[in-house]
C-alpha cells in the first residue's frame, strides 16, 4: 500500500463553486512529488464505501470536493471517459458486464483491466451477451448490462435489443463508436447505432462529452428500470472515453418529459372494485407486467379472496402459483382448452400487466364479447390499443391491486356465490376435457414427457429459460412454475438462440440454483458459439434439447396449413450433439429410450459443477396442442384427438 | 378527422427523428410537421398535421406521450385554438395571368415579395383550408413552386403548453 497515496478528507481541496471545465485546481501532492490518484474519492452516500484499501491507478488524476447541499459535502475526481463509465458501473452497483471488445471500446477494457469491481464476461458473439444480460435482468429485476464495439458490435447487438424491448426487459447496452470527428464519415466499424437501434429501444443516447458521461449513464439505467422497464443504448465515441473530465457519482436523477405515473387513480380502482365484484363469470388474466412489477403477491391474495379463475399469458408465468387449483393454465395460442373457454364465455375480464397481444386475442373482434373488461397497466399506451377497455387504471401494477385489495373488501358488492359456482362447473366441464393430453406408452421419447420429468426432477424449482419453436410451448404447458421470475422466454421477438445466453444470464444471478435450457436442435445452434463462454465462466446450466430434426413448429404449420409441404423445416446434417459439448469441454449425453429420460436428468442435475448436454431424440410426428388457429375467434382451437 | 397535435420537445439531435420514426414505423400518416426551438433554446416547439379516428389519434399521442424527449402534449383539436400556417408561392407572372394573380393576391391577403421579369412570389398565410383554397383558386398552369410551413397552432385563452 505505501507506494499509494490514499488521500484523507483533509486532503481534499474544498471550494465552494467549480468552473465545468475544471481549471485552476491543484493537484493532491503524491508521496514522490507526482500527482496520484485512481479511484480515490470519498465515499459518497449510498455507494460502496471500501475505497480506501484499493490501490490506486496511477496516472495523472486529480481530486476535488464540493458542497452538495447544506450538509453533505461530497468530492469529484477526475478521471477519462473509460474510467467513469467503469467507476460508475461500480457506483452504480453493477457487479457483471456482458461484452465483447473490439477498436471503439478499447479504452474502455483497458479501465476494466485496471480495476477488479465490475466483473467481465467474454462472450463470443454480442448476441450473446444481451441474451445474457437479458436473462439476468429478468431474474433479477436489475438491469442486464452489455458493452459492445461500434459497427459489427452493435448490429449484432442489435437482435438481443429488440428482444428485451419486445418483453420489458431492463437491459443497460453501452456501444462503442467511432470519433467524435469521424462520425458520419463512413469510418471503419462505424454504423448509425443510435439510428439502426432507435425503434427496438427505450431510449437511446449519442454521448457527446466525457462531462455528460455519468449523467447519461444514470439516466440510462433510470429509464431502463422504471416505468414500464426496456433496454436502454448509451453509444460512446472513442475519444470521449480518451477525454478527462470531473466524475462525481450522479445520485439524483431527473427528466423534466419522463416521469412514470406512481399511482393508479383511487376513483378508477373504486369502479373496477365494484365491477370485480359484480362478475358473475369473472376472469383474470395476468402477464409479464405482474412479473415485472413484483406483484405477486397482492394478485395471489387479491384472487384466493376472491376466488375467482385465474390465466396467464406466456410470460405471466409464475406470478400465480402454476400448480394452484384457481389456475386454469396458460391462455392464447397455444393455451389450454378451459382458459380460451372462459376467456370467451366471461362478464368480467381483469386484465393485469397484459397487453391483449395478437397470440391471445386472436381476432380483435370475436374476443371475450360477452366481457367487461378492467385494464391495469403501467404504460397508458398498451390501454384500448387492440381492445377496447371499460375501466383503465394506469400505473404500477403492485401498489393498484394492493389498492384494489382494500377496495374490493370495502366495496359493498359482493360477489355472487351461486353464480361463480356454476362458473367454476362449467369451467371443470372444458377441464374435464383435459387437453393437454398425449400419447402415453409410446416406444418414443414424447417431447411433453422429457418436461414432466424435467419438472419432477427439479422439484419444480428450476429456473427454466426456453429458446422459441414447439420446446417452448411444452415447457410451457408441461413445467408449472409456482413463483415469478423462474421462467424465461422470449416471448415477444420470439428470437431462436435466446435461451441457452439466457440460462447463462440466470446462472450468474444465482450461481447455485439449478438452471435449465428447454431448447431444440434447430434454436441451440442459433447461440451454440456460448457452450465457449459457459465453460470459461463453469456455468453448469443443464440444456434439454429436444432433438426431432425438424423446425417443429414450423414442420406443425405446414402439416395445419400448408398440406404437409414441409418447405425447408427438415434439418438434415446435424452436429453430433454429445461431441459438440465434449468439444467444448462440458459433457454430452444422448438419450434415445423413454425409459432413459429420468436417470439421465438425474445423472445430468447430479453434476452440480458441469455443463451437461442432453440430447433427447424425440417424436419427430409430434405437435403443439391445443392450437388456436392465427387471426381465428378463441374458441376455434384444434385439439388432439387420441385413440 | 383532421388533427393538430402540438408539442414541447427536447432540442436535442434526433428528437425529431424519434417523432418522425414513431410515425413511420407504426403507419401513422404525418399530413405536415412544424418544428423551432422556443423562448428556452433547450425546448423545441413541434406542430403536426395528422388524421385518423379517435382510437388511432388516441394511440399516437400515447406512443408520442411514451417517448422520452416528449416533455409535453396536446391535441389542439380537442379546444378551441389559432392555426396558421406560411406559404410562398412562386407562379408565372406573364400575360394572361399577370393581372389574375395580383387580384387574387388581395383577395387572400397575400404579398408580392418578389416582382421578376416573368414571375412573382406570394407571401400567404392562414389556416390550411385557406392556403388550399388560394392554391386552387390559381391556374394550375401558372404555378412553379409552392413552400409551405406545414401548420402550426396555439389553443385560446388562458391556458398554455409549457413545461
Amino acid at each position: 500500500m505505501g507506494a499509494f497515496l490514499v488521500p484523507t478528507l483533509p486532503a481534499i481541496i474544498s471550494r465552494t463553486r467549480f468552473p465545468l471545465n475544471g481549471e485552476g485546481f491543484r493537484t493532491v501532492p503524491a508521496v514522490d512529488g507526482r500527482a496520484r490518484c485512481g479511484y480515490l474519492a470519498a465515499p459518497l452516500a449510498g455507494a460502496d464505501a471500501g475505497l480506501a484499501g484499493r490501490p490506486a491507478t496511477t496516472g495523472d488524476c486529480r481530486t476535488r470536493s464540493r458542497p452538495a447541499g447544506r450538509t453533505r459535502e461530497v468530492s469529484q475526481v477526475e478521471l477519462t471517459g473509460a474510467e467513469i463509465v467503469v467507476r460508475f458501473l461500480k457506483d452504480h452497483g453493477v457487479r457483471y458486464i456482458f461484452g465483447y471488445p473490439g477498436g471503439a471500446v478499447l479504452h474502455i477494457y483497458d479501465a476494466l483491466y485496471k480495476q477488479k469491481d465490475v466483473e467481465h464476461i467474454l462472450v463470443r458473439h454480442e448476441q450473446g451477451a444481451t441474451h445474457m444480460a437479458d436473462g439476468y435482468a429478468r431474474v433479477t429485476g436489475r438491469a442486464g448490462v452489455v458493452l459492445v464495439t461500434s459497427g459489427p458490435g452493435a448490429t449484432n447487438a442489435v437482435t438481443g435489443i429488440a428482444t428485451a424491448h419486445m418483453d420489458s426487459a431492463p437491459m443497460v447496452v453501452i456501444t462503442g463508436q467511432v470519433p467524435r470527428h469521424a462520425i458520419g464519415s463512413d469510418a471503419f466499424q462505424e454504423v448509425d447505432c443510435v439510428g439502426i437501434t432507435r425503434p427496438c429501444v427505450k431510449h437511446n443516447y449519442l454521448v457527446k462529452d466525457a462531462g455528460s458521461l455519468a449523467r447519461t449513464l444514470r439516466e440510462a439505467f433510470y429509464v431502463a428500470e422504471s416505468g414500464r422497464p426496456g433496454p436502454v443504448v448509451v453509444d460512446i465515441p472513442k475519444d470521449v472515453t480518451a477525454d478527462r473530465a470531473w466524475y462525481e457519482y450522479p445520485a439524483e436523477v431527473a427528466l423534466r418529459s419522463y416521469n412514470p405515473v406512481s399511482r393508479g387513480h383511487p376513483n378508477q380502482i373504486r369502479q373496477a372494485a365494484d365491477l370485480i365484484a359484480s362478475a358473475r363469470r369473472p376472469m383474470i388474466y395476468t402477464g409479464g407486467g405482474v412479473v415485472l412489477g413484483d406483484a405477486s403477491e397482492p394478485l395471489v391474495e387479491l384472487t384466493r379472496m376472491l376466488g375467482y379463475p385465474i390465466t396467464n399469458t406466456l410470460m405471466g408465468l409464475g406470478a400465480y402459483p402454476g400448480t394452484d387449483p384457481q389456475f386454469v393454465g396458460m391462455l392464447g395460442m397455444h393455451g389450454t382448452y378451459e382458459a380460451n373457454m372462459a376467456m370467451h364465455e366471461c362478464d368480467v375480464l381483469i386484465a393485469v400487466g397484459a397487453r391483449f397481444d395478437d397470440r391471445v386475442v386472436g381476432d380483435p373482434k370475436k374476443f371475450c364479447p360477452h366481457a367487461r373488461i378492467v385494464h391495469i397497466d403501467i404504460d397508458p399506451s398498451s390501454i384500448s390499443k387492440t381492445i377496447q377497455v371499460d375501466v383503465p387504471i394506469v400505473g404500477p401494477v403492485r401498489s393498484i391491486l394492493e389498492d384494489l385489495l382494500v377496495a374490493v373488501r370495502e366495496s359493498n358488492s359482493r360477489p355472487d356465490e351461486a353464480a361463480l359456482g356454476a362458473w367454476w362447473k362449467r369451467i371443470e366441464g372444458w377441464r374435464a376435457n383435459d387437453c393437454l393430453r398425449y400419447e402415453r406408452g409410446s416406444e418414443l421419447i414424447k417431447p411433453q414427457y422429457v418436461i414432466e420429468k424435467l419438472y419432477e426432477v427439479t422439484g419444480g424449482e428450476a429456473f427454466v429459460t426456453s429458446d422459441v419453436g414447439q420446446h417452448q410451448m411444452w415447457a410451457a404447458q408441461f413445467y408449472p412454475f409456482d413463483r415469478p421470475r423462474r421462467w424465461v422466454n422470449s416471448g415477444g421477438l420470439g428470437t431462436m438462440g435466446f435461451g441457452l445466453p439466457a440460462a447463462m444470464g440466470v446462472q450468474f444471478a444465482y450461481p447455485d440454483a439449478p438452471v435449465a435450457c428447454i431448447t431444440g436442435e434447430g434454436s441451440i445452434v442459433m447461440c451454440i458459439q456460448e457452450l465457449s463462454c459457459a465453460k470459461q465462466y463453469r456455468l453448469p446450466v443443464k440444456v434439454v434439447n429436444l432433438n426431432n430434426r425438424y423446425l417443429g413448429m414450423v414442420r406443425q404449420w405446414q402439416e395445419v396449413m400448408y398440406e404437409n409441404r414441409e418447405s425447408e423445416s427438415y434439418l438434415d446434417s446435424l452436429p453430433d450433439f454429445v461431441k459438440l459439448a465434449e468439444s467444448f469441454g462440458h459433457v454430452g449425453m444422448l438419450v434415445e429410450r423413454p425409459g432413459d429420460v429420468e436417470g439421465a436428468l438425474r445423472e445430468a442435475f447430479a453434476l452440480e459443477d458441469r455443463l451437461v448436454f442432453m440430447d433427447f431424440i424425440t417424436d419427430q410426428s409430434e405437435n403443439v396442442y391445443p392450437m388456436m388457429m392465427a387471426g381465428k375467434g378463441q374458441t376455434d382451437m384444434v385439439l388432439r384427438e387420441l385413440a | 378527422m383532421q388533427r393538430l397535435i402540438s408539442m414541447l420537445l427536447e432540442n436535442e439531435p434526433g428528437a425529431l427523428a424519434r417523432v418522425a420514426g414513431l410515425f413511420s414505423a407504426r403507419g401513422y400518416n404525418i399530413e405536415s410537421l412544424s418544428v423551432a426551438p422556443t423562448e428556452d433554446s433547450t425546448m423545441s416547439r413541434l406542430t403536426l398535421a395528422t388524421s385518423g379516428d379517435d382510437a388511432v389519434i388516441e394511440q399516437i399521442t400515447k406512443q408520442l406521450h411514451k417517448l422520452v424527449d416528449v416533455i409535453k402534449l396536446v391535441d389542439l383539436t380537442d379546444g378551441p385554438f389559432v392555426e396558421r400556417e406560411l406559404m410562398l408561392i412562386k407562379v408565372r407572372a406573364s400575360d394572361p395571368w399577370r393581372n389574375e394573380v395580383r387580384h387574387l393576391t388581395e383577395i387572400f391577403r397575400g404579398r408580392i415579395l418578389d416582382v421578376a421579369g416573368g414571375s412573382f412570389v406570394i407571401e400567404l398565410t392562414g389556416a390550411r383550408q385557406k392556403l388550399d383554397a388560394f392554391v386552387d383558386a390559381l391556374d394550375e398552369k401558372c404555378i412553379l413552386e409552392v413552400v409551405r410551413s406545414g401548420a402550426m397552432g396555439v389553443g385560446r385563452g388562458d391556458r398554455s403548453l409549457r413545461a
